[in-house]
This record gives structure tokens, C-alpha cells and sequence, in this order.
């Protein structure tokens, strides 16, 4: 409920401040806020801000479809044997800070993103080069989403003079429509326009990203009016929000997953019909309604329906069944001890659970995890603590169950996320000792084809298999949550979250 | 006269365990007014620095090795710690944990790697940010300087508040001041500052639309985290003052300044504020140093870019460079606060030993 002061001195400012004159001229700055830090200008660490941003650009760019476009990149194309792609570059393009982007300094970029952790691992390329002013890469195999890679946040090129004495990048400078004036880490940038920008200068003179850590200022933020463009806001400040006449709310569905990564290997869980029994007895409607308050998000099967060709129509729905649950894990010899939890030639069914806290809702559905797993006789022990633990339990095998959001559109094409979830020997934030080899060799047929309707059907064979094996269960689909301010137009969600849109932003007069 | 509650008595007696601690030996017992006498200053002032100075290096010793050997003991991988810190859980993977191990020098020996530390610290630089890769001295003194601003704008506020308030409260024991200012004080010690902060950008920014909700860009963006912080050490400070005025009020030397001819306003002027400015020297310097460390709640809630904030992340993300180089910082700034606060209460006191 909002706070309504009632001292007739406050009532007096209301009345003075209701009366003052409001700006005849349409504003020609914007303020975004989110919760992501910005504490380095290197791209390995910070490009999905510096991209969304628009102050570095990518040699490809995707519309909100996930439709790639020209970016840096004027034109692209692969050879015969799909081993050499050549990337055409655009021409008459400068940095903001004048130097002119050229084959070279796109060439020396990539080669130091393929070097540090990011997306291009997962393409198997053999070499970067310039060759007659366009960027050439090499691969062992074909791999034909290779421009989707090209799209992504470590992929962003920065300027050559930005790099420090080791070649790492230690300003922001980039070739976007937006030119950095002040850079305070971990949490402020301004911009300007960058008036000299290759496509359409932006209407919006100049902007501010704050980056605010705790969900209630971000909800406070947008609704004094500090901030125009609020991104992700926690359940109770949408509600609160959508209250507020001068903000709007907008929830987008977004290619992020809730899933549970299991381990298969475990005695507990080789078995499908021991997942199967687990994933009955969630209750997605339950916790979409009452944790992540969007109902419609309960996830059905793995890939959501933003995710476009991936989200299968034709798969049977994820159900909650706990009576089915408990026959699948009688079938299996568990049967239930004293004090209701399942045992087996000695063993309790006692399992522990991994989640993070930087995603607040994940330590309540592991909480909530822990109560539904209970009614069917399975102990769970949930340990919240850093992430790493989870891809660290994946390496030394001690992990059993795991729980995190994994987003599927890092880059345009999900293939290269897919693959490395689902490939041969599974993935830090995939399957874990579990191994399909048609999965895998659909995944291998995915990557290298540029065929739709190979790749279709190739698709088709991994969801199937997935909803049907369950090497990880999905809990529900994820809603990008935004605040708009009143007048503010243009705004385009972007539900790869490439960018927040604010070169086409205007203000009403 | 009326003499304060039980619960003011025991505000005194904290206050005088932590001067202990601080090392500061205020004698509120005695009297004294009238200028100082300056041939007694140099000698001890010298001394207090001298003191000060060797403390400062020990500190260094001292905490760098122990938060090389904390951030060490925590459980688990380290590397996967920073690779985490790094590049976010959409990235992060063991292929970035193996290349942040050998980036780093993670696989040298422990003591090798304390060596090289200490090494480097010699020659005062603190190396770089295990995460980001920025010199840690620039991370430091940029955060060292939110914090700072804030500590400084907390104690303003607090002052503002306390002063006015205890002096009113403490002049008149069980006065209507005394006793409305105790039930508000106990009510802001209660409410947690998170809370308090959020109501005043409600009030202030959301309704009133005065000031900034949060961030840093100007004057105005200090004003609502110092208040928030402000409010909550006025609430003990105003109490210590209250005590420190009502004791030195019905002290037998403040009779005698009356019987000797002084009047009512001079009294209070010469000896009284003069007696109680003792503990409460001595009580703003236990708050600046709990506001420079203690504020990481108020730096999260109003995107503060403090020290605070900065050593939780890194802890989390186990940047040992980071840890050891704020935390020295800290240790520092402590080491300079007590010289500050002995310096004042010497000049306020010069008997004191």
C-alpha cells in the first residue's frame, strides 16, 4: 500500500510541487536501471551490458525474433564444404574514439574472445583471420550457426585503443550509437549520442544505466520517476507497480528455464522411471502462481515457447501426478520407512539439492521442491551458497541435484547452448551422466545443417527424448519483468535481451 | 534532580568498554575548564603518534596475512569462486574455472602465493582485482571515498540530531524531552536501517519527490543514506550525550562554577559541554568506525558504491587481492580514527594520561 503522509506540511509540498510547471519540451534523456554490476570494459566479463547498451556492436545483429541481421557485418557466407565462413564488413564505420573499424581490429577482438571463456568454444574453429579486408573463420566441421555466435555479448568488438598493455580492454569504447562519458564501477555509465554513428543517429540525446542491486529500489526507482526503463523486478514490486498510473509494467516471455539438473549416474536416479517420479510430483502451477506469480509460465516441457522452433506443440505436457509418482517408486523396490521416507535394502531416499541466491526465487522453489518431494517419501537438504558449486559437483560428481535458471538464447541459435547441455557427456549445466546417442547425433546434425527442415526434425527427436528421459526437469519458464515510464515510446523488449531498444526511444511532447 | 533510568546507566557503561577497547582513556570523572596549558601538549602528541605509526604497520601484518588465510580456509574451489565472480552463471563453466587457475597462478603453493603478496605490498602496490583485473588501490580508493562520503554524511546527520536533542534532554533529566527523545530513540534502534531507508525514499523520493531514490550524482544523493544511517546512531548518540550533560549537570564542581559567581549560561558553556564533550568524542569515533564497515545494507539499498558493499563481493567471489587490499584499508582507517580521537580528546582533556 502506498504511503500516504498526512501532516498538513507534507500536504502543503504535495500541493506546491503538483503545481509547478511541467517541462513544455519533450525530455531528451533517458535513465535505465537493472541489477547487473558493470565492473570491467572487458567484454568477456561485462559485454551483455556494453551490448544492450548499444556502445559496443557485434559483426551480426538479431532482430527481437532472434532473426539475424547485419551488424558490423555488411554480409556473410560459408564455403562449399562448410569449413570457411566469410564475414563482409561494413565499411566507413569509426569507434568512438575516431579510430576506424577495420578487418584487423575486428580479427584481434574475436581472436580474444575465442581465447576466454564465452560462446565461441562452442563452435570448433581452427583460425580468425583478415583476408582482403573481410573476417574469415576456419572450422574442423561445419557448423552452421556459427553467425548466431557472432551476435553474441563476448563477441562485441571494442576499439583497439582501449586495450591496455596486456591487450585487454580497459575503457568502453566501442562503435555503437551510444558514446561513454563517465564509467563509475560497478554501477554507473552515462552516455551520449555518438553523433557520428553509422546507421540512424538516436533521437535520445543522452543516457544513464544505475545499476541497483535490490529488487524494492529498482520497484522504487520506477515509480519515483529516477529511473524511465526498470528491468526485472521481483513479484511483489510488478504487483505494486501496475498500481502506479505513471508507469507502465510489461512481462515478457523470455528463453530462460528453471530446470532441476539430476544426477543420472546416482544408484537413485539411473533409472528414467526415478525422474519420471520426481518430475510428477512437482507442482509447476503451483509454484508459477505462487513464487514466480505468472500462472502461464509452469513449464510443459524444456524449451519454451519463445524459443520459437525449438518449443514442440505436439509433446504431452509435464504433469503433476503424485499417486503415479509413488507406484513408479514402489516399482522401483523403495518402500516407505517410519517416518514416511522411502527406503531401499537399508538407503534412505535422501537426496541433497544445490541452488544460488542470485536469483532470489530459487531458494523458495528449492524450498518448495523440498516440501512436494517430501509427500512422495524423498528427503531433500537444500544447500544455497555460490553457483559455482554446481558446474564444480558436475566436474568431481559429487552433485545429485542441482537448481538454476539456464538461458537458451544466448545467442540467436540455441544449438550451441544446446549442444553443449546435451552433447556426448553432458554439460556443467546440462545432463549429467546421462548419454543419448540419438540425441546426440541429432544435436550434431542440427549444428552442421542450415537445412530447415533437416534441422526440424532433427529438433523434434531431441525434445521428444528429453521430455521422455528427463536428464534435467523443467520447473517453469521465465518472465522478463520491465517498468516503462509514462511517455516514453519506442520501447521494444527484447526477449534475447540483447538490447534494451534505447536508440529507437523517444519522448512524447 | 532527577537521575537518568537504568537503561540510560548502561548506554554509560558500554560507552566506557568500548573507549577501553579504542584505546582512549577519558577521565569524565573530574573537572576542568579553562584553556589548556600548552608546554604539556608536544611530549605526548609525539608519542600518540609514534605509537600510532608502529600500530599502522602491524595492522598491515597482521591483517593481510589472516585474510589471506581466511579467504583460504573458506571451502571449495577457488578458482571456480572467481571464475563465477567473472562471467556469470551463463558463462561460467569448469573450461573458465581451469583457465582462471592458470591465468591467476592459482595451483602455486599457498605460501608462495602470501609471498609474492607481501612482496609486492613492500613496494606498496596491492596487485590487481582477482576478478576484473583492475588495480586493487583504484577499486579501494574509489570506494574508500563513497564510504567515507557517507560515513562523514551519517555523522553530520547523526550530530545534528543527537546534539540539539541530548543537550535538551539532558539539561532536564525526565523532562518531557528526555522521555519523548528515549521513546523515538528506542523505536529507531529498533527499526532496522533497511527498513528505515526504504520509508524515507518513500517519503522523500516517491511521495514528495524531493530527492533521488539512489545512486550518486550529486549532493542530493547523499542526503537520504546519510539520514538513514544518521537517524539510526542518533538514536544511541543522543542518549550518550543526554548522559554526558545530565552527569556533568549535576556534577559538584558545576555547583561550585554556579557559587563562584558564574551564570547559569556560562556554566554550561565553560565546564558543562566542555565535561561532556569527553564520551561523546569518543563515542562518534566507535561510530565512524562502524559506519565504514557497517553500512553494507544501506550501500545495496541506495546503489551505493561503497567499500562495504565492494568486500561482501568479493568475498563471494573470492577475489583474495580485493579482500586483502579493503580489508587493510580498514585496518588503517581504524588506526587513524583512534589517533584522531586520542588527539581530540587530548585537546579536550589534556590530564588525561
Amino acid at each position: 500500500m502506498p504511503f500516504r503522509p498526512t501532516a498538513p506540511i507534507f500536504a502543503a509540498l504535495f500541493i506546491f510541487l503538483l503545481h509547478m510547471p511541467l517541462a513544455a519540451q519533450a525530455r531528451t534523456n533517458v535513465t535505465v536501471a537493472s541489477p547487473w554490476e558493470v565492473a570491467s570494459a572487458d567484454p568477456a566479463v561485462s559485454g551483455f551490458v556494453t551490448q544492450k547498451l548499444q556502445i559496443m556492436e557485434n559483426l551480426v545483429d538479431a532482430d527481437v525474433k532472434g532473426t539475424l541481421r547485419p551488424g558490423l557485418a555488411t554480409d556473410w557466407s560459408v564455403s562449399e564444404d562448410g569449413l570457411s565462413w566469410t564475414f563482409a564488413l561494413r565499411e566507413g564505420v569509426s569507434f568512438h574514439d575516431g579510430t576506424a573499424f577495420d578487418a584487423a581490429n575486428a580479427t584481434q577482438a574475436l581472436k580474444r574472445a575465442y581465447e576466454q571463456p564465452g560462446v565461441l568454444a562452442q563452435a570448433p574453429i581452427t583460425g580468425i583471420e583478415a583476408v582482403d579486408g573481410a573476417v574469415v573463420v576456419e572450422l574442423e566441421r561445419p557448423f552452421a550457426a556459427l553467425p548466431a555466435l557472432m551476435a553474441h555479448a563476448t563477441t562485441v568488438i571494442p576499439s583497439p585503443g582501449a586495450l591496455d598493455a596486456d591487450g585487454v580492454p580497459a575503457e568502453l569504447i566501442g562503435t555503437g550509437p551510444f558514446r561513454v562519458t563517465a564509467f563509475n564501477p560497478p554501477q554507473a555509465i552515462e552516455m551520449v549520442r555518438f553523433d557520428d554513428y553509422w546507421g540512424e543517429v538516436p533521437a535520445i540525446e543522452t543516457a544513464n544505466y544505475l545499476a541497483a542491486g535490490r529488487a524494492e529500489t529498482r520497484a522504487l526507482l520506477a515509480e519515483s520517476g529516477d529511473a524511465d526503463l526498470v528491468f526485472t523486478l521481483d513479484p511483489a514490486g510488478f504487483a505494486r507497480l501496475g498500481d502506479v498510473t505513471n508507469v507502465e509494467t510489461v512481462a515478457v516471455p523470455i528463453p530462460r528455464v528453471v530446470t532441476l539438473k539430476v544426477n543420472a549416474a546416482h544408484p537413485f536416479l539411473n533409472d528414467p522411471r526415478a525422474r519420471e517420479a520426481l518430475s510428477l510430483a512437482i507442482d509447476r502451477a503451483g509454484i508459477a502462481a505462487a513464487i514466480t506469480r505468472f500462472p502461464e509460465s509452469a513449464a510443459t516441457q524444456l524449451f519454451p515457447p519463445a524459443l520459437g522452433t525449438w518449443h514442440d506443440e505436439t509433446l504431452a505436457p509435464l504433469e503433476t501426478d503424485v499417486e503415479t509418482a509413488r507406484a513408479r517408486l514402489a516399482e522401483l523396490g523403495w518402500s516407505e520407512g517410519e517416518d514416511g521416507i522411502l527406503t531401499r535394502n537399508g538407503e534412505r531416499f535422501a537426496l541433497e539439492l544445490r541452488t544460488f541466491p542470485d536469483r532470489p526465487e530459487l531458494p523458495l522453489m528449492a524450498a518448495a521442491l523440498q516440501d512436494q518431494w517430501r509427500a512422495i517419501g524423498v528427503e531433500l537438504k537444500v544447500t544455497v551458497a555460490n553457483y559455482s558449486i554446481i558446474p564444480e559437483g558436475h566436474q568431481d560428481g559429487t552433485l545429485e541435484v542441482a537448481l538454476y535458471a539456464r538461458n537458451y538464447a544466448l545467442t540467436p541459435d540455441p544449438i550451441g547452448t544446446v549442444l553443449q547441455d546435451f552433447g556426448a557427456s553432458g554439460g556443467d549445466w546440462g545432463a549429467m551422466g546421462w548419454e543419448n546417442a540419438t540425441v546426440t547425433d541429432a544435436l550434431e546434425s542440427i549444428a552442421a545443417s542450415a537445412d530447415e527442415a533437416v534441422r526440424a526434425e532433427a529438433i523434434d527427436t531431441v525434445s521428444a527424448t528429453l521430455q521422455a528421459e528427463l536428464p534435467v526437469i523443467p520447473i517453469v519458464w521465465y518472465q522478463h519483468t520491465v517498468a516503462i515510464a509514462d511517455g516514453l515510446r519506442g520501447v521494444v523488449i527484447d526477449p534475447l535481451q540483447r538490447s534494451y531498444g534505447l536508440s529507437a526511444l523517444t519522448w512524447a511532447e | 534532580m532527577t537521575r537518568g533510568v537504568p537503561l540510560e546507566r548502561t548506554d554509560l557503561s558500554n560507552l566506557s568498554n568500548l573507549s577501553e577497547r579504542f584505546g582512549l582513556r577519558g577521565d569524565s570523572e573530574g573537572t576542568l575548564g579553562g584553556a589548556p596549558r600548552a608546554a604539556s601538549r608536544a611530549a605526548p602528541f609525539l608519542a600518540i603518534l609514534a605509537g600510532r605509526s608502529m600500530q599502522a604497520l602491524i595492522v598491515a601484518l597482521v591483517v593481510g596475512v589472516a585474510s589471506f588465510a581466511m579467504m583460504h580456509a573458506l571451502p571449495g574451489d577457488a578458482a571456480y569462486r572467481i571464475a563465477a565472480g567473472r562471467y556469470g552463471y551463463d558463462l561460467m563453466d569448469a573450461a573458465a574455472a581451469e583457465a582462471v587457475r592458470i591465468e591467476l597462478g592459482l595451483d602455486q603453493p599457498l605460501w608462495a602465493q602470501l609471498w609474492n603478496w607481501l612482496g609486492a605490498l613492500a613496494s606498496f602496490d596491492l596487485g590487481r582485482s582477482l576478478v576484473y583485473g583492475s588495480p586493487v588501490i583504484e577499486e579501494v580508493a574509489t570506494q574508500l571515498r563513497y564510504s567515507l562520503l557517507l560515513a562523514g554524511g551519517a555523522v553530520v546527520a547523526s550530530l545534528l540530531i543527537a546534539l540539539p536533542v541530548g543537550i535538551a534532554a539532558g539539561m532536564r533529566p525526565g523532562g518531557v524531552v528526555d522521555q519523548t527523545g528515549l521513546a523515538i530513540s528506542i523505536f529507531l534502534r529498533a527499526v532496522p536501517a533497511f527498513a528505515l531507508g526504504i520509508v524515507l525514499v518513500l517519503v522523500f523520493a516517491v511521495q514528495l519527490r524531493l530527492l533521488p531514490v539512489a545512486g550518486f550524482d550529486g549532493p542530493r544523493h547523499l542526503i537520504l543514506p546519510s539520514l538513514t544511517l544518521g537517524l539510526g546512531l542518533a538514536a544511541v548518540s543522543s542518549r550518550v550525550v543526554r548522559d554526558a550533560v545530565a552527569e556533568a549537570m549535576s556534577a559538584e564542581w558545576r555547583l561550585f562554577a554556579r557559587t563562584k559567581g558564574l551564570s547559569a549560561r556560562l556554566t554550561v558553556l565553560r565546564h558543562v559541554l566542555r565535561n561532556a564533550a569527553l564520551p561523546v568524542v569518543a563515542y562518534v569515533g566507535v561510530q565512524g568506525a562502524y559506519l565504514i564497515e557497517g553500512v553494507v545494507i544501506v550501500e545495496t539499498v541506495f546503489a551505493w558504491p561503497g567499500i562495504g558493499h565492494a568486500l561482501v563481493h568479493a568475498i563471494f567471489a573470492r577475489d583474495v587481492a580485493m579482500v586483502q587490499g579493503t580489508a587493510l584499508a580498514l585496518g588503517l582507517i581504524y588506526v587513524l580514527l583512534n589517533l584522531g580521537i586520542d588527539l581530540a580528546c587530548r585537546v579536550i582533556d589534556p590530564r588525561a594520561t
